[in-house]
């Protein structure tokens, strides 16, 4: 397969990323009324899919408001920091061999830095709308996202150590044996449970949590802003579940089916996986989550990483 | 990496560096903070090592500074703390620094122009040599480290342990209306509102 420039797989992937983020609003309320024995959207266009479409239109209607007590600059800055972040860690994924912005030899790092960076985002937002429900939103996300990222990065590195690179382009074409799922399903479990609670997905969409804080720190966005969150939101969840996809299940590798196709049905298994949470599972309270969070998944996580290790020491040869 | 981007970079760094000390509101020095840490990154990044860049991210502007404005925002300092900030750093008090910095700043352009250039452009290192060099030769100072975290962990655990735990909130009867909301709540955003209620 011949692999295109790195500019065109750029443009591809940006534009790629953005629809599939927005078209997983429908899809995923489609699904959801699915699993709850009614419709959803299906009146905008065939299966409603010009739902979304019709959304943005009157979204981008809508008035730009920025409150006057709001500190300006971080009120506006906030809603483009989750999209940059989100954005720029879509530029290290492996599609298919050679379908790539930026072949890193530090990608995996370089996606926990930009997953890591992408809290400021969400606090800015509570800080910046003086606001008591936003300001405890904020701060319960800068909580939230600190103590699960902590896991997040120990509950991969046992497929560093299988693979030996933290290039995701080495990771895919080390599991053309067996995917990391057979060795790595405790840090699977691990990394999808951060995933869900880094992206801020119900259950763990305790920043925003409708029934305590209004809307929690996006209570004072409204038309393109609050927009941005929501689409970077969906951005937030095709990345996890890609990064799910390359890491554990093989990311392009598959028999038969084209690589890209083999990598978009992963995609569409996780984004599914992403809903079904949301259709299934309460929401926790939020010491709840952080005692998970420190007293059970932290240790778990170095567990995993402990005997990983020494299974690898002791069975794997020397690199 | 070319040296402009270098410089940018490092130009970046410095500024941002010196708005941390000058911004008098908290959460935007630490913003400031956050801005430099990232630019520093670029600069290892640009000097090889990659690694050391990513974990410049992931760890100090990631997770420190974050935890930095977490508390800030708990503590919710507000308007008047930077009234409070303005009152005790009058200009004058930025004089002695300012003269030492210049001189220091002399030296150093001083010797920029004299001595021989760096290379800006060094063989990028990749994280497989810094994992050898921490556990080979350098695994002393590791686990030294290692220790000075481990007892800094085992300090904090202590100081926010308390042998009773209040009783939680929700399960104690109300003692009287006024009780209610007594300072509990150490959180007072929209803070020029409640300060007027207050």
């Amino acid at each position: 397969m011949v692999s295109p420039h790195p500019l065109v797989s750029l443009l591809a992937i940006l534009l790629l990323a953005l629809t599939l983020a927005s078209g997983l609003i429908w899809f995923e309320r489609r699904l959801l009324a699915w699993w709850q024995d009614r419709y959803g959207p299906n009146r905008v266009g065939p299966f409603g899919l010009l739902q979304v479409l019709a959304d943005m239109i009157k979204i981008f209607a809508k008035e730009d408001w920025v409150p006057p007590f709001a500190d300006k600059v971080a009120f506006i800055l906030a809603p483009a920091i989750i999209v940059v972040t989100v954005l720029l860690s879509f530029a290290v994924l492996p599609f298919a061999p050679g379908v790539i912005v930026s072949d890193l030899n530090i990608a995996l790092l370089f996606f926990l830095a930009m997953s890591s960076l992408g809290v400021y985002s969400i606090v800015l937002a509570g800080w910046s709308s003086d606001n008591k429900y936003s300001l405890l939103g904020g701060m319960r996300a800068a909580a939230q996202m600190l103590s699960y990222e902590v896991f997040m990065g120990l509950s991969l590195m046992g497929v560093v150590l299988l693979a030996g690179t933290f290039s995701l382009n080495g990771i895919v074409r080390a599991q053309r044996h067996l995917w990391f799922i057979v060795p790595q399903f405790a840090g699977f479990l691990l990394f999808f449970i951060a995933g869900l609670a880094e992206t801020r997905r119900l259950p763990f969409d305790l920043p925003e949590a409708e029934s305590e804080l209004v809307a929690g720190f996006h209570s004072e966005y409204s038309g393109m802003k609050f927009g941005m969150f929501f689409v970077g939101e969906y951005l937030g969840i095709t990345l996890i579940s890609a990064m799910i996809a390359i890491l554990f299940f093989g990311g392009w590798l598959g028999p038969g089916l084209p690589p890209l196709l083999w990598f978009f049905l992963k995609l569409f298994c996780f984004l599914s996986l992403f809903i079904l949470m949301r259709a299934a599972l309460p929401r926790p309270r939020f010491d709840q989550l952080m005692a998970w969070a420190w007293k059970l998944l932290l240790p778990l996580a170095l567990l995993n990483l402990l005997v990983t290790g020494a299974l690898v020491l002791a069975f794997l040869p020397r690199r | 990496m070319n040296e402009f981007a270098f410089y940018v970079a490092a130009a970046i760094a410095v500024l941002s560096t010196a708005l941390v000390i000058t911004r008098r509101n908290a959460v935007q020095a630490l913003l400031y903070l956050a801005l430099s840490l990232i630019a520093v990154a670029v600069v290892f990044y640009g000097y090889g090592a990659p690694f050391i860049a990513a974990l410049e991210v992931i760890v100090y502007a990631g997770s420190i500074v974050v935890l930095f404005i977490f508390v800030v925002m708990m503590l919710n300092l507000g308007r008047r703390a930077a009234q409070a900030e303005a009152r005790l750093l009058p200009p004058r008090i930025w004089i002695g620094p300012a003269v030492l910095a210049a001189v220091l700043l002399f030296e150093i352009v001083y010797l920029l122009a004299r001595g021989p250039r760096l290379p800006v452009a060094a063989a990028a290192i990749p994280p497989r040599a810094v994992a050898l060099a921490l556990y080979g030769p350098y695994l002393l100072g590791v686990e030294l480290a290692s220790l000075l975290l481990l007892s800094a962990l085992i300090g904090a655990y202590h100081l926010g342990w308390r042998r009773q735990p209040f009783p939680e909130v929700r399960d104690a009867p109300p003692e009287s209306p006024a009780g209610l909301d007594s300072g509990r709540d150490s959180v007072r955003a929209g803070s020029r509102r409640s300060a007027g209620a207050a």
